[in-house]
């Protein structure tokens, strides 16, 4: 049998054997979808039971005593009568209002000395609800003022969105500046995480057959590179398990969540119009149209198979100079700390390029980055999904390959002299020096 | 045709002349002792036998061809100084891999290690881990697992550091046995008195050079003083006026005289029944093995210096 298969085989098994990969493994994607829950538990306890009261003075007769124009679905306003503002705001909190809204006397053009009181200052979603609500009971006067139809008024009333279209040879497509982005930066976030996780793996793993003193006796059956090609393989093999796993079971849990709690969804996105007055009643709708249609325009081929070659490229470069400094280093944590530092350095720099690159993915700074091999992997995530000339992706792939290439022969020679060496402080020097050598 | 053929074999490091045109030849079957004081450069000789290193120059000739590293892995066994296992593995896990990557077949690899671990008293350990063993249970284990393969050259880097007598018997046994079963054994030491014990041959090396080849009592006959030890009834009183020897101590009821050149025992013998001295018994001491470690290697610092390579 292969060996390079037997070492791959046992640095799989015993990592995925483990107990704590079990739990890890479990554990992110519940954490991940309860942080969610959480977020929408929060969002829906804003309203819901929990109605604020606000009393409302309309002495400017703003809404004609007509309650159903302040209907709303998460506060409560009720008029009251025969107070004046300085007796009442004395003793709404213990009449049970949280609010008390005061309209005086209104000159319906230059609308002024609206008030709210509050004990402690109020939100601005609230301020924002409230303030809407007198936005359109005074338009709605004004109309009336100037003998103007509501209903020739919202047919007149203009209220458009511009849809981008990509003009490509394959014809016209729409596009979502938006749904770009997110994509962008998920996919550059992930591999970003990878190359640190994994990376960190292969080079503890080294570091553990070296201070168990077990790679002489392997290294005399096997050679050093098979065992250290075996150890990114096996590694890369758990990485992959592993986020198999949790997109199952992410994809799992977000569609048994919405069955357990069915009105969740809808009121949270109905909250969420809110904080975008501009979309309009049908907000829902729209928003998760725009979502589909923005991930139709989406190469998702191209973005699967770029994720998985960059996933692949990115991981194998940077684990064999994981490898290299696991090593060189003997018992000592903190000069591992210290070497691994080189290596950091280009991965955190890719990730700051790549967030600039998901909102412009064709400056300069975003390009280069996307072909400069030590931050390709993550920076053309960042531009994928935007559409990138397949020059420029050719160049990249071509690029990152030849130096995954040239880096694994460079520290395979140092790993080789490296896990053999007991006791001393290997130096930059002297790992350039036997990265160099002949034979 | 010797198992092994080491010829004119050079590994120069920046600083240092590790091995340094180095020969020897191993016939099979033989236990060889590979001495030498530290840094002398016996882990860099044998990490180049199994292939771990390349030589600078020089060949290595297994089974009278020269040594390629996939072919003859099945046929070395390797024990390093620096040796150690996967803590966290269980221990039969562990071996049948090793064995695996030595190229034994699966099956093949579990009954081979049922029979040492039997032999062994080891039965009981198949699921434990690693980390649960003493030291000296680990040696145990990785001698197992050194020589489980039956391989034809079985290399033994200080194989009785951290084990009792107890066990440093059972594996000595074991030495024999491979070595009676048609398995040669590099044993590599400093520690002497083993080495008398169980080598048929051995070399010497220090600072990289070969200085001392041959059988254990030939190099003893090579490196005797001419001392002898004469024991007597009742001590004669000196002092000793011939030219035949020099006193050199005296010990209990025996003299140890040094036989001068020119002279036989029979000289000094003549001597003393003329004194009429009760003559109990008389011995030729020959040098351990020890002593003349000290005796050359004497004289170079203890410690390695570091030299610059013109080469």
């Amino acid at each position: 049998m292969n060996k390079t298969w037997l070492i791959i085989k046992r640095e799989y098994l015993t990592r995925v054997r483990k107990k704590s990969f079990l739990v890890i493994t479990l554990l992110v994607p519940l954490i991940i979808v309860g942080f969610y829950g959480a977020i929408f538990a929060i969002a829906i306890s804003g309203g819901g039971s929990d109605k604020q009261k606000i009393a409302v003075l309309d002495e400017g007769n703003l809404f004609d005593g007509n309650e159903t124009a302040l209907k709303d679905d998460n506060m409560a306003y009720i008029f009251i009568h025969g107070e004046t503002e300085a007796s009442f705001k004395k003793k709404y909190k213990a009449d049970g209002y949280s609010q008390f809204l005061y309209i005086p006397q209104l000159d319906i053009q230059q609308p002024s000395n609206i008030k709210l009181h509050s004990q402690s200052a109020v939100n601005l979603l609230t301020k924002s609800r409230i303030e809407k609500k007198l936005d359109q009971a005074i338009e709605a006067k004004r109309l009336k003022a100037a003998k103007i139809d509501p209903e020739l008024y919202k047919a007149i009333n203009s209220d458009v969105s511009v849809d981008n279209t990509i003009d490509s040879e394959k014809g016209e497509k729409k596009s979502s500046a938006g749904v770009a982005y997110a994509v962008a930066f998920a996919g550059g976030i992930l591999i970003y995480i990878i190359l640190l996780i994994y990376g960190t793996m292969v080079m503890r793993g080294v570091m553990e057959e070296k201070t168990n003193r077990i790679a002489e006796v392997i290294v005399s059956s096997v050679k050093p590179f098979q065992l250290m090609l075996g150890k990114i393989i096996g590694i890369g093999a758990v990485g992959l398990t592993q986020f198999a796993i949790w997109i199952v079971l992410i994809a799992l849990l977000q569609s048994v969540i919405p069955l357990l709690f069915p009105d969740m969804f809808h009121q949270v996105v109905a909250q969420g119009g809110i904080n975008a007055p501009a979309i309009p009643q049908s907000g829902t709708q729209k928003m998760v149209s725009t979502i589909s249609e923005g991930l139709g325009s989406l190469n998702i081929g191209l973005i699967v198979f770029c994720f998985i070659f960059y996933f692949l490229g990115g991981y194998l470069m940077y684990a064999s100079l994981f490898a290299a400094v696991g090593s060189v280093v003997s018992e000592d944590q903190q000069e591992a700390q210290q070497l691994m530092l080189p290596i950091m350095m280009p991965i955190i720099l890719a990730f700051v390029i790549m967030s600039k690159a998901a909102s412009d993915p064709d400056s300069s700074l975003a390009v280069f980055g996307s072909l400069f091999p030590l931050t390709s992997p993550i920076v053309m995530m960042g531009r994928i999904t935007y559409g990138v000339p397949w020059q420029q992706l050719v160049i990249s792939m071509v690029l990152l390959f030849g130096s995954f290439l040239l880096f694994t022969w460079l520290t395979a020679k140092i790993y080789r002299t490296g896990i053999l060496m007991y006791g001393k402080k290997t130096t930059w020097k002297e790992m350039a020096k036997w990265a160099f050598k002949r034979g | 045709m010797p198992l092994l053929d080491v010829q004119n074999l050079k590994k120069y490091y920046a600083t240092q002349k590790a091995v340094d045109d180095i020969s020897f030849s191993i016939e099979r079957g033989t236990i060889f002792g590979l001495l030498g004081p530290n840094g002398a450069g016996k882990t860099t000789l044998l990490r180049m036998i199994t292939g771990i290193f390349y030589p600078d120059s020089g060949d290595i000739l297994f089974d009278g061809r020269k040594f390629e590293l996939e072919k003859d892995v099945q046929n070395i066994g390797y024990m390093p100084e620096e040796r150690g296992l996967y803590k966290k593995m269980k221990i039969g896990e562990q071996a049948v891999y090793l064995a695996q990557l030595k190229g034994l077949s699966k099956s093949e690899a579990i009954q081979k290690i049922k029979e040492w671990f039997t032999k062994f008293e080891m039965q009981t350990w198949w699921n434990k881990k690693v980390e649960d063993l003493s030291k000296g249970m680990g040696q145990k284990l990785q001698f197992v697992t050194t020589v489980l393969h039956a391989p034809k050259l079985i290399i033994l880097d200080e194989p009785f550091s951290g084990l009792d007598p107890v066990n440093s018997n059972l594996i000595k046994e074991e030495i024999f046995n491979l070595a009676k079963g048609g398995s040669t054994i590099i044993f590599s030491t400093h520690r002497m008195e083993q080495v008398e014990e169980i080598c048929d041959q051995i070399i010497l090396v220090n600072k990289g050079k070969k200085i001392l080849d041959g059988g254990v009592q030939e190099v003893k006959q090579l490196h005797k003083e001419n001392l002898f030890s004469i024991g007597f009834e009742k001590l004669p009183e000196g002092p000793y006026a011939t030219p035949a020897f020099d006193l050199a101590g005296t010990k209990n009821q025996s003299l140890i005289v040094k036989i001068n050149e020119g002279y036989t025992p029979n000289h000094v013998l003549h001597h003393f029944i003329q004194q009429g001295a009760g003559i109990v018994s008389f011995q030729e001491i020959l040098p351990s093995l020890n002593d003349i470690f000290i005796k050359l290697v004497e004289g170079t610092p203890l410690t390695r210096q570091f030299q610059p390579v013109t080469a």
